[in-house]
């Protein structure tokens, strides 16, 4: 028999896939319900006997839509896709745990060694060394460790942490079991943001697969939905959140990597940073660190998003230009129209303009421009866009979303607001730009923690201030 | 109403979960529409915390309404990646058809109108939800028709 892998995946299933899968097997076919392979722009994405098809609108007009093999569609083998391999491909409850079992039995120690060789980074915003994290959390002794999984995806741009959650949880929860295991953590919780419900239930379903193969006898996973703050994507605001308190950011130190939820040592990683992790241990810390360049290793989902014609997720090495990823794989603006803003790394990332494109995208050289990577989102304007707008944009987001326990944030938020919105009345006397520059400074400088200090960054960036 | 007694139950098997009295306050606005005085109540009750804690709590967060939604509950998505595809526009045009702002519920509970920061769609925007489904470069008639 035929054999059709139809994704079942939140916008392939906005788009009509359950219908879809359903024709497919009234026609005779075997229907396997995959995860995507985040080639947005082609959902939903069929795959009949390793033939693709794509956008398919309506099983009878199939044939206009042929891409050929899967194996060759240059949009995915011109990746190098390390996390996402099986993420399209397989059913997400179909699980081998042969290879994971052998990884757990290493010794803690060589673990760790293997992550520091890797040079991985943290994939949620900070890009802080994952090693100094995972040696912290198995040095220092307490009755209990907790590995923290931060699913609150809440940048605008991205959805790595939905399509992974969606299409292979198992690659979660071997990072989870690795992390746990190298740092002597036996309770998991992966803190999931209420928006994703098709997440939530894809992980819980793998959550109980895992129990029923064994995997969970000596270590334990919940599933914490969140409920609506963009704050909580903030570690500390995520941990008291996870305490069922306020997400109101703690001050540091102590790290959580010290003493985090509820005290204890709690290695707080983004999805993405621990989906990296079977990938390094398979083919070794040294090989990951070849890949990428300079301090920036191994590979990172860039998310192309917005007025992008070929929107989706491209799994790079880090190095990519800003203008490969935009002109060659989004093909331009799906409007047509020239671009006029890219702003890379979600709402507290910079707006980066043409002459800005050709900058490759490491830590390091989007942080000569002030700007940074974050969680690789990427969101593409065309020149209808006006950046005055998108700077009070970026203020009015903050002030939406400040938990409020520091001043600069809470009241700088507002007051820049304020300011953004006099400089399109022009009924000032003081020169708005100026205040907004100084509003900055104080916000950069004396927030507690990066939604008041990078609030800056797009504000300064949309206006030109230097 | 639900009855007390029927609330306490609902929220019984929070108790030893993480995060407990945020997963019970979801619980009540998934199954009550919304957080009402006499959950406050409860809830401070069960969990032992202080009438002001559990609003604190409530306050905090946006899932926990305290106002009960329209029967066409509508979400259009305000942040970066929907507005480069014409979100403002979308939710001006739709806000203008219902006479209803960003927030607001109409008067017969028809419609309420609310934001959302992303849900996730980012490459196929603008995004919207009417009450749990999704829509996908949504036009104004999407969402009201």
């Amino acid at each position: 028999m035929s054999r059709a892998l139809v994704p079942h995946e939140t916008l392939a299933n906005a788009l009509g896939a359950d219908d879809l899968a359903r024709g497919l097997q009234a026609s005779g076919y075997e229907i396997v319900r995959t995860g995507s392979f985040g080639l947005a722009w082609l959902e939903p994405l069929v795959v009949i006997d390793s033939e693709a098809y794509g956008p398919v609108r309506n099983l009878d007009t199939l044939d206009d839509v042929t891409l050929g093999s899967i194996e060759s569609l240059p949009a995915i083998t011109g990746q190098q896709r390390i996390i996402f391999d099986r993420c399209g491909r397989i059913d997400p409850f179909d699980y081998d745990p042969a290879w994971l079992l052998g990884q757990l039995t290493r010794d803690p120690r060589e673990t760790i060694a293997e992550i520091k060789a890797s040079g991985l980074r943290g994939r949620g915003g900070a890009g802080f060394p994952a090693h100094i994290k995972w040696q912290t959390v198995f040095d220092t002794l307490a009755p209990q460790k907790y590995i923290v999984v931060n699913a609150d995806e809440g940048d605008s741009g991205t959805f790595a942490d939905r399509l992974i959650m969606e299409g292979d949880p198992f690659r979660l929860i071997e990072g989870m079991m690795l992390a746990g295991h190298a740092t002597g953590a036996d309770k998991g919780i992966v803190y999931l943001r209420s928006e994703y419900p098709l997440a939530a239930e894809i992980f819980a379903r793998a959550i109980d697969k895992a129990k029923a193969l064994g995997l969970l006898d000596t270590f334990d996973i919940d599933l914490f939905i969140g409920a609506g703050a963009y704050i909580c994507g903030e570690e500390t605001s995520l941990l008291e959140s996870l305490e069922g308190k306020r997400g109101e950011v703690r001050t540091k130190p102590p790290l959580p990597a010290v003493a985090g939820l509820f005290g204890q040592p709690t290695l707080v990683h983004n999805v993405i940073t621990l989906c990296s992790v079977p990938g390094i241990l398979d083919m070794g810390g040294a090989a990951y660190a070849e890949i990428g360049v300079g301090a920036s290793t191994g590979t990172i989902p860039f998310q192309l998003a917005g007025n992008v014609k070929r929107g989706g997720l491209y799994e790079m090495p880090f190095g990519v230009t800003l203008r490969e990823l935009i002109e060659d794989w989004g093909a331009g603006t799906l409007s047509g129209r020239p671009l006029g803003a890219a702003q890379v790394g979600g709402p507290l990332g910079a707006y980066l303009f043409e002459s800005d494109l050709d900058t490759p995208l490491t830590y390091e050289d989007t942080a000569k421009l002030g700007a940074g990577i974050g969680h690789g989102g990427v969101v593409v304007f065309d020149d209808s866009v006006d950046m005055t707008e998108q700077a009070h944009y970026a203020f009015a987001f903050c002030a939406h979303e400040s938990c409020g326990k520091c001043t600069p944030c809470r009241v700088g938020a507002v007051r820049g607001k304020e300011a953004v919105a006099r400089l399109v009345t022009g009924e000032y006397t003081h020169d708005q730009l100026e205040v907004i520059a100084d509003l900055c400074d104080v916000m950069e400088q004396a927030s507690l923690c990066q939604m008041g200090g990078m609030t800056p960054i797009p504000v300064r960036s949309a206006l030109g201030i230097k | 109403m639900p009855s007390s007694e029927s609330i306490r139950e609902l929220i019984a098997s929070c108790v030893r979960q993480t995060g407990a009295p945020i997963s019970a306050l979801r619980k009540i606005v998934e199954t009550h529409g919304c957080i009402e005085d006499e959950h406050i109540h409860i809830v401070s009750d069960v969990f032992n915390l202080s009438r002001a804690d559990v609003r604190g709590i409530v306050s905090f967060y946006a899932d926990l309404r305290t106002t009960p939604r329209g029967r066409m509950h509508i979400r259009i998505c305000q942040a970066e990646a929907c507005q480069s595809l014409g979100a403002r526009a979308l939710t001006k045009e739709v806000s203008r058809s219902l006479g209803l702002q960003i927030g607001e519920t109409g008067e017969n509970h028809e419609f309420s109108l609310e934001g959302v920061y992303c849900l996730g769609l980012c490459a196929s925007g603008p995004n919207a939800m009417v009450n749990d489904r999704i829509i996908v470069r949504a036009t104004r008639d999407d969402l009201l028709t």
